[in-house]
């Protein structure tokens, strides 16, 4: 974990709203797994809060992040050129599943809209562990921005809302309409998705992993702001509160009560 | 040589800065950011007599240059506070400022009395709680109720007695001579203000709680303020804090009344800035040829 500032070396959109963010931070790329996420900062100092955003991608040097304009600080970070600088902290949070523990496996991967781009980190590890994977990505419409990266992997299935590609429907939708066979679930997205698919395991007794969202002032595990209620007693306060930024974001669909 | 050595209710700090309850954990979670041994004290997260599990999210929301929290005190109890967190802290070469929040004046003797033959530098006793026997409202409104509090902790306590104010008050200068006649040895404030924010796009609220209490920038005015009004009012050490985000905004609650000063909100933004906060005072101090870091205490009056 560490606190840095990275040197933006691209930021454009690639689709409506929608922008891809290449950051120099070696420092936190090296060290990044699949379902972590970073804390951006608006240099506007009346927004004091990180930005957590999932990580995309990694390599030794770069980090690539998939944002959507939300709000007026996700607006600011969409205005960086390259060369410009950015206020970062992480690689934050547990992740999904270690990847060589599901060689050989039957892994599906769900990605719900702004979702998907923490699914893309999670594919490619997965596929160079020796899994076989399946892609199951929610779009809006005919705009499936990353869906062509994951044909790397394996298996890519497209629901969108609007029918324009693949199935009309939701993820679920989608792979239902195959066997809806898998030893893996792995998932980000809305909360309706979310919950469905913990329903959806639950009762085809499929381990399911979630990476969920909530709103967050440290996100370092420190303030107790951004809980989620468990089934179990959570790690630091024993009261079934545990922290999305540091027992999370990625918790088993069974842990958690939502 | 400079001296930044303060002693604040009879502990000796080496430098005036310490952490606010409930934005720092037990300081185990800003280690890879922070020396925790270049902080005169850590102040711990609110600790109850059993586990309180805290409101519901959402608990955070952001307003400008500020937040709004309803954590709900959300803590695991004295018990694994003392297994895991003191001993933690007890590591570093700091002091150690424990809080202790509590619904009644027997939840709060609870705390206090497993505390006492403990490593525990300091207490701070949280009174904005709910107090459930006066329908939830909380104890620091009252200044009646604030002095018996005080009175009733300080039989108790084997450390000195730190009562933290809440400024949701007419007048904090009633309560801050409410709790030196309670004898208390030291009042930090403040805690944050009472606010709400409400989503126009959802129409609905932005907390679950509803209301939440505000912190951050924001209320830096307003803590001067306080400060400034209590350190008038009464002779006890104050410990400040309130949206302190660099080394000037310290220096002023200092200048205003404060022995220390707690920065809370700011490692949200900045989790080394504590660092920088002690390191901006240190050159403060040089710039403006100053010896020794208690001349600046009330300075201004
Ligand atoms: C673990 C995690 C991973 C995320 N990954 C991504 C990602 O890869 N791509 C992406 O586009 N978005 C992601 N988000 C959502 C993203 O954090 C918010 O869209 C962003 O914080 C909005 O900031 P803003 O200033 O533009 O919006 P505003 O609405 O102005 O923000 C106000 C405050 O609310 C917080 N906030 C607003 N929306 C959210 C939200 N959905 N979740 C948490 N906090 C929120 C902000 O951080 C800020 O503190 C992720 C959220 C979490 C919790
Ligand atoms: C998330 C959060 C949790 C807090 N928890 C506590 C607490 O447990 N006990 C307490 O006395 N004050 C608590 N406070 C209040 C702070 O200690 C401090 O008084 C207040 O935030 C003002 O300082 P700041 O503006 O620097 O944050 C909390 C504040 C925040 C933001
Ligand atoms: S945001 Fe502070 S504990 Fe998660």
């Amino acid at each position: 974990m560490t606190e840095t500032v990275g040197e933006i070396l691209y930021n454009q959109e690639i689709s409506a709203q929608i922008f891809e963010l290449k950051i120099k931070v070696p420092d936190i790329a090296s060290g990044a797994r699949p379902g972590q996420f970073v804390s951006l900062y608006p240099e506007d100092k009346s927004r004091l809060l990180p930005r957590p955003i999932s990580i995309c991608d990694a390599n030794d040097k770069t980090l690539r992040l998939v944002y959507r304009v939300a709000g007026l600080g996700t607006r600011e970070f969409s205005g960086k050129k390259e060369g410009d600088s950015i206020r970062i902290v992480g690689p934050l949070g547990n992740g999904f599943p270690e990847a060589a523990d599901h060689a050989g496996q039957k892994v599906v991967l769900f990605g719900g809209g702004i979702g998907i781009p923490p699914m893309r980190f999670a594919g490619e590890a997965y596929a160079a562990a020796g899994a076989q994977v399946t892609a199951v990505l929610g779009y809006r419409d005919r705009e499936t921005f990353l869906s062509e990266e994951f044909t790397r992997f394996g298996e890519v299935m497209i629901a969108t809302e609007d029918g324009s590609v693949g199935t009309k429907g939701n993820v679920l939708d989608a792979f239902r309409e195959t066997q809806g066979e898998a030893d893996l679930i792995c998932a980000c997205g809305p909360l309706p998705m979310l919950r469905a698919l913990q329903q959806f395991s639950r009762e085809k007794g499929i381990p399911c992993f979630l990476s969920l969202e909530e709103k967050m002032a440290c996100a370092l595990g420190a303030c107790l702001g951004c809980v989620v209620k468990t089934v179990k007693e959570d790690a630091h306060s024993h009261v079934k509160n545990a922290r999305v930024c540091k027992d999370g974001p990625v918790f088993s669909a069974e842990d958690i009560e939502f | 040589m400079m001296n930044t050595e303060v002693t604040f209710c009879g502990v000796t700090m080496k430098n005036p800065v310490t952490t606010a309850s409930g934005t720092f954990g037990s300081g185990m979670e800003y280690t890879e950011f922070c020396d925790l041994n270049a902080l005169g004290a850590v102040t711990t997260k609110g600790v109850a007599h059993v586990p309180w599990p805290g409101n519901d999210a959402p608990r955070v929301a952001e307003t400008p240059s500020g937040m709004l929290n309803a954590i709900g005190l959300q803590n695991p109890g004295i018990d694994v506070f003392l297994e895991r967190d003191l001993p933690f802290l007890q590591q570093f070469d700091t002091k150690i400022i424990v809080n202790v929040c509590g619904h009644t004046e027997e939840e709060y003797l609870a705390v206090v009395e497993r505390l006492a033959d403990t490593t525990a530098d300091l207490l701070e006793i949280n009174i904005s709680c709910p107090n459930v026997k006066a329908g939830g409202i909380s104890f620091g409104t009252d200044p009646k109720e604030v002095e018996r509090i005080t009175s009733a902790i300080k039989k108790k306590a084997a450390q000195p007695v730190v009562m933290k104010l809440s400024p949701n008050v007419t007048s904090i200068a009633e309560i801050a001579r409410a709790a030196e006649s309670g004898g208390a040895d030291g009042i930090s404030l403040i805690n944050t203000i009472t606010g709400m924010k409400i989503d126009v796009e959802k129409r609905k609220f932005a907390l679950a709680n509803r209301t939440g209490g505000l912190s951050g920038p924001a209320i830096h005015p307003v803590a001067v303020r306080m400060v400034y009004e209590a350190a008038q009012a009464v002779g006890i050490p104050i410990l400040g804090m309130g949206g302190v985000l660099t080394a000037r905004d310290a220096i002023e609650l200092i200048l205003a009344g404060a022995t220390m000063v707690a920065v809370g909100t700011a490692n949200f933004h900045h989790p080394e800035v504590t660092m920088n906060i002690i390191a901006g005072i240190r050159s403060y101090m040089e710039h403006h040829g100053i010896r020794d870091v208690k001349e600046l205490i009330g300075a201004v009056s």
